[in-house]
């Protein structure tokens, strides 16, 4: 890839642009107060304007280059595929600066930021990794920044509060309900609305009210994009499977949308057993978006619980669960014992520690092993393990 | 179901725009469930001049809420409150004026379009207010929620634009509720300008009453907030009273002082 590498393929069938209202069959829409309205028309406008404009494309593609570290590589994992049975291969967004999959979208929404004359970012984060990767961007576009983050998730994932104060950013503690991503999520709405004229909200994934879900999808295509040429690359043909994990789903999307047009590439997300709302096949009305939710009988929205904060959100995004509904992607749940097996598993066989999130889609591979016989499998590796191993270490250490 | 509830005879809109001509309007708002005696502190606020009454449905994620809903949220919903029992119990009791129903969009969806407006109205529901609802949204609540009567009001925002403005406006049942600032709800020191700017376009474009909330917290704010308007919500300024542990006739005499106000300033409404 070059400066000036083509944009992402214009319309795919089954990952194309939403309607007027921002749905993907029937799932997505703009469900926020009036507030917000003219903020999310706002960024359509200005995404849609950016977009068409190839010099800010260019300025996209120049920034993740020189600076976010694209394109990243894919790896070809010899010792796990023999173990397996089968031709694994990664997708290597761990290895992006920041350390997942994350920068591309900020990158995307701090220069459309910039672009629409806002002066300040604020942004929610799960494991840290979207805040972080927001307070980079802000300080290298000399924007200001605040992160909102459940409590909980805080206690969890110290270093990245840390790193985000260290870049400038401001973290404010989410205090209400689960005090986790969906809370996080809620602070950051309210604080958007009475700061809106000279501030952006830099959403973390495909979520949210229209145009998120689209716009954050259409910066991470570059995933799938370089991905599917690489496999080409190294394969002469087309991966089996596309698997990616699922919190929002950015990098499953981002993935996806690679290989979405190709009948014969099987598209899987792996959700967290705790965290799986794809499954459950109930719509919701929550955050700005309809989409699947866990929720209770009467619509109350459910806690996710998971082993790694970055999927510790009840629902996903709507073009998911319209890929689910019109079945071109599957979603699976993982635990969390299995998503520890397939964390060390790729740690020791190919020296590559995995984000606690990545992991799921490994764990995903490797129980489905037997299935997947002799198939490429395209894992998408979206963040590497460095914030995840203290908490490893605690686990790990109370059960030996 | 239960019948004795008042027959409604009128529209919440027609209803709203005579009394207008008689004083301001004052719209007080409770969660439901927010104290085991929630349904005393509805009677109370009606007896100290409430004109209707809007009725807080919990939800787990109260987007739009500012800190004190949010808090009122958790208690309600800790107590146990669902938006089948909040509408059951208010069907057993029979109110001197409209109930609204505010809350999140997802549980109405969720009961069922036909069944919310069909348990709404057994409940003395005259409306909703459902503001995550936005009105592209909001066809096929509004017209199932029509044919039984109910009203769905349409927010108005500062930032809103005039040619939206005028489609709320024109769309909005029962009356237009004015969002005086921008943020969520929640009690503030001083009400912006902009309620008495936003009043103002409303006016300009509907005769339908507008009525301010979001950070009415007292008399004077009330008297503030209502110059350009025809009335005020008060919300969480009257749920903090009851999250502070005041009782029911303490917190309502909040009401009652902001009912004075308002008369004293606009005796003729
Ligand atoms: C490494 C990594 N992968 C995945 C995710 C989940 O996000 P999404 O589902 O939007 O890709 C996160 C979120 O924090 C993450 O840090």
């Amino acid at each position: 890839m070059t400066d000036t590498s083509p944009a992402p393929v214009a319309s795919p069938e089954h990952m194309g642009e939403p309607d007027e209202l921002g749905f993907f069959g029937e799932f997505g829409g703009r469900y926020v107060g009036e507030p917000l309205i003219g903020a999310c028309e706002e960024v359509e406008a200005a995404f849609v304007d950016a977009w068409g404009d190839p010099a800010f494309r260019d300025e996209f593609i120049h920034v993740l280059n020189t600076y976010g570290g694209r394109p990243s590589p894919t790896t070809e994992c010899g010792n796990l595929s023999e173990q397996l049975g089968l031709r694994l291969l990664l997708k290597r967004e761990d290895l992006n600066h920041t350390g997942s999959h994350k920068i591309n979208n900020v990158i995307g929404q701090a220069l459309l930021a910039k672009r629409m004359g806002k002066t300040r970012l604020i942004a929610e984060t799960g494991a840290g990794q979207h805040g972080v990767a927001t307070a980079t961007a802000a300080a290298l576009l000399g924007m200001s920044c605040t992160v909102y983050m459940g409590e909980v998730d805080m206690a969890r994932q110290e270093l990245n509060v840390f790193r985000m104060r260290l870049l400038g950013t401001e973290v404010v503690p989410a205090m209400s309900g689960s005090r986790t991503l969906k809370d996080a999520v809620n602070e950051a709405m309210r604080a958007w609305v009475s700061e809106v004229g000279d501030t952006h909200y830099c959403l973390g994934s495909v979520m949210g009210p229209h145009p998120y879900p689209w716009m954050v999808r259409t910066f991470h295509e570059i995933i799938g994009t370089e991905a599917r040429q690489q496999v080409m690359d190294l394969t002469g043909g087309l991966p089996d499977v596309a698997v990616a994990c699922v919190g929002g789903g950015s990098n499953a999307a981002g993935l996806f949308a690679g290989f979405a047009d190709d009948p014969g590439v099987r598209l899987v997300g792996a959700e967290p057993a705790g965290g799986a709302a794809a499954g459950r096949g109930v719509p919701a009305i929550v955050h700005g978006m309809k989409s699947y939710f866990m929720q209770d009988e009467v619509g109350q929205i459910l806690e996710a619980e998971s082993i790694s904060a970055g999927l510790d959100y009840p629902g996903l995004g709507p073009e998911h669960s319209h890929l689910a509904k019109t079945k071109r992607a599957e979603y699976f749940p993982v635990t969390d014992a299995e998503v520890l097996d397939a964390f060390q598993l790729l740690s020791r066989s190919e020296g590559i520690i995995p984000a606690l999130e990545s992991a799921h889609a490994i764990a995903w591979v490797t129980k489905a092993k037997d299935e997947l016989k002799g198939q490429t499998v395209l894992v998408n590796m979206s963040g590497r393990g460095d914030k995840d191993v203290q908490q490893v270490q605690e686990i790990l250490g109370e059960q030996a | 179901m239960s019948d004795t509830q008042v027959k409604k005879q009128e529209s919440l809109e027609a209803y709203l725009t005579e009394r207008r001509g008689q004083r301001r309007l004052l719209m007080p708002y409770v969660t439901a469930g927010v104290c085991p005696d929630w349904l005393e502190l509805v009677d109370a606020v009606i007896d100290a001049g409430a004109d209707a009454i809007e009725i807080g449905i919990p939800f787990s994620d109260p987007a739009i809420d500012g800190t004190t809903i949010q808090e009122a949220t958790v208690v309600a919903l800790e107590a146990g409150m669902t938006p089948a029992r909040c509408l059951t119990e208010l069907s057993q009791r029979q109110f001197g004026v409209p109930l609204i129903a505010m809350t999140h969009y997802n549980l109405v969806y969720r009961y069922g379009h036909e069944r919310f407006a069909d348990d709404l109205v057994a409940a003395g529901g005259w409306g909703t207010i459902l503001p995550d609802l936005p009105m592209e949204h909001g066809a096929d609540w509004t017209a199932i929620a029509a044919e039984r009567g109910i009203e769905n009001v349409l927010l108005a925002a500062p930032v809103t634009s005039d040619a939206r403005l005028q489609r709320v406006a024109d769309e909005s049942g029962g009356f237009v509720y004015v969002v005086s600032t921008m943020g969520t709800t929640g009690a503030r020191a001083g009400v912006d300008d902009a309620a008495t700017v936003l009043a103002t376009r409303v006016k300009s474009m509907t005769n339908k009453p507008a009525v301010v909330g979001f950070g009415i917290s007292n008399g004077e704010t009330a008297v503030t907030a209502a110059k350009a308007a025809d009335g005020v919500i008060i919300a969480s300024a009257l749920m903090r009273r009851i999250l502070e542990g005041q009782s029911v006739e303490e917190a309502a005499s909040l009401v009652a002082e902001v009912r004075a106000a308002l008369d004293e300033a606009y005796p003729a409404g």
